[in-house]
């Protein structure tokens, strides 16, 4: 199952810093996102494309998670030479990664 | 009052007009927010101000007023903006002269100013810049402005002076909408779990459409009823700092619980530590219900004080960047558009064009992914009816970003086959760079004008 079938998404900008968030539509599948969408796994994903470090926050009362990438913009919104300076496409592949989904 | 309701008239400096318009008239409102100075539109506007001291406001001030004011002076809508951009008095004294033209009467007008230390920049050449840890006497001769991102203080002085319209500079966003819910209820500056409740009201609403269904559609999975006629968002606040978002009934888009969700994890980084001027904001235990048709209630926002720091936003001229794109279709569309690749990368070198990095992209292929999740994406599919070149890099000097563009047009004649579509584009870049200074160091002021 992809992340696209329990989950949505949204990117934003700050510098060169990308921030995107992961919120499930049901809540009960939360916990399967904070098991299985780690830090390292969202770094591993964009691997290519961010250079920094990523971390992970933690909302579970909105049922969502919030990742934030450094050095992830090509130097930065104005500079960089990307076609998508704000990264705001990456939500759309982050929703593209694998989810183990067990049924109990 | 025991609620008061707040509309977001524009999340952008070129959002469309005829929602806010609609807000005015139909949405009860007592407030309307036009939030439309983006990082580095005051830079460029503060350059107008040089050239023209009458001018550096955004440049569609006077077509939003010419539409809204009539409007909002019948309805009783009080109107509070950044649009003043790097001149507020000279929007303010604009504003005015539309007001009078206008046969309106009773019109009191504020301008606050402060924002902009530009003059006094040569004091902190020394500091260090937030993004890359150098100091700001490296990139001192390219500077074009110094803004610093102020709170809402000067909006609750001026609403307490009696102002219907208050028009700023580099006022932070949230802060927009967190002055006069401030001014409204008497919420003091040491309230921060009050004021950590009024900066996600403008948290939600500073990119208007954004959390009514704006940017939000994905077909079969998150679908949005009418987005060619999405209405912008209200949000009715009560002195307890719950917050009711909603949107009017007749217009597009949709106020749910996942709409408000990603609007309120937007941009925020740390969710426990939303820092703005007027205080740093929680948002860890934040909780939203749909409590009706398109109405969500949000609320559980708390608040403490900031670092007693304000944040610097720095323009300067950096550098160039020069694009060319041209477009192969067919069979072997992608070998083609390889080819004139390689064949506009030979040329740069041949040429010695100095360049300070080089990106070349095949659109529909890599362009927003790179190679390795480009593919992965792609699922093993091959074959591509068209993709599109595109070649871009940065400079020093416009006329080695013109060579660019330059030499992607001239695969009409000198590529491969069958290019068609080409374009060209130069664009001077103007970056951002940014530092803390003390609070003492800016001074606050508010101005009016009275028709």
């Amino acid at each position: 199952m992809k992340l696209r079938d329990i989950a949505h998404s949204r990117a934003g900008d700050k510098g060169n810093i990308s921030n995107i968030s992961l919120i499930v539509y049901n809540i009960d599948d939360y916990k399967l996102i904070k098991q299985q969408v780690t830090a390292e796994r969202v770094k591993q994903w964009f691997s290519n494309i961010v250079e920094g470090d990523v971390k992970r926050y933690e909302l579970p009362k909105l049922g969502a998670l919030n990742f934030v990438l450094e050095k992830a913009l090509g130097g930065g919104v104005t500079r960089t030479l990307a076609l998508d300076a704000h990264g705001k496409s990456l939500s759309s592949a982050l929703l593209e990664m694998e989810i183990e989904y067990e049924q109990d | 009052m025991e609620t008061i309701r707040i509309g977001s008239g524009a999340g952008y400096a070129g959002d469309r007009i005829e929602p806010a318009l609609d807000l005015i008239e139909y949405g009860n409102l007592d407030y309307i927010v036009f939030e439309c100075l983006a990082e580095r539109t005051i830079a460029l506007a503060q350059q107008q101000k040089l050239l023209d001291p009458d001018k550096g406001y955004n440049q569609f001030m006077e077509y939003r007023m010419e539409r809204v004011l009539p409007a909002c002076f019948r309805n009783k809508v009080k109107i509070i903006t950044n649009m003043g951009a790097a001149n507020p008095i000279a929007a303010a004294k604009a504003i005015k002269r539309m007001a009078v033209d206008m046969g309106i009467k009773g019109l009191k007008i504020a301008a606050i100013i402060g924002d902009d230390i530009l003059d006094s920049i040569d004091k902190y050449l020394d500091y260090p810049l937030l993004e890359t840890g150098e100091k700001l006497s490296t990139i001192y001769p390219k500077i074009i402005s110094a803004n610093a991102y102020i709170g809402a203080d000067g909006i609750v002085e001026a609403l307490q002076n009696g102002a219907d319209i208050v028009v700023g500079g580099r006022i932070a966003d949230p802060s927009l909408f967190l002055g006069p819910i401030m001014h409204e209820f008497g919420w003091t500056k040491d309230s921060y779990d009050l004021i950590g409740k009024g900066i996600l009201a403008g948290h939600l609403l500073e990119c208007s459409s954004q959390v009514t269904g704006g940017y939000f559609a994905d077909p079969g999975y998150k679908d949005v009823p009418d987005l060619w006629n999405i209405g912008f968002p209200i949000a009715e606040i009560n002195r307890d700092g719950e917050i009711i978002i909603t949107k009017l009934e007749g217009t597009g888009g949709m106020v749910t619980p996942a709409t408000c969700k990603e609007q309120i994890i937007y941009e925020i980084h740390d969710p426990s530590s939303y820092i703005t001027p007027d205080g740093i904001a929680d948002y860890s235990n934040v909780e939203v219900k749909k409590v009706g048709k398109d109405r969500v209630l949000v609320r559980g926002a708390t608040g403490r004080e900031g670092n007693g720091l304000y944040k610097v936003n720095i323009g300067y001229k950096d550098c160039y960047i020069g694009e060319g794109e041209i477009s192969y279709g067919g069979p072997g569309a992608l070998e083609r558009a390889q080819l004139a690749g390689e064949i506009v990368e030979k040329r740069l070198k041949y040429l010695k064009v100095p360049l300070d990095e080089l990106r070349i992209d095949y659109i529909g292929i890599n362009s927003l992914y790179k190679d390795r999740l480009g593919k992965h994406l792609a699922h093993g599919k091959e074959g591509f009816p068209e993709v599109r070149l595109r070649v871009a890099a940065r400079t020093g000097s416009r006329e080695d970003a013109e060579i660019i563009g330059n030499e992607v047009e001239s695969l009409y004649l000198n590529g491969p086959a069958g290019g068609g579509g080409a374009r060209k584009y130069v664009r001077d870049i103007v970056s951002i760079a940014s530092i803390f200074i003390q609070r003492r160091d800016v001074k606050i002021d508010v101005l009016f004008e009275e028709v």
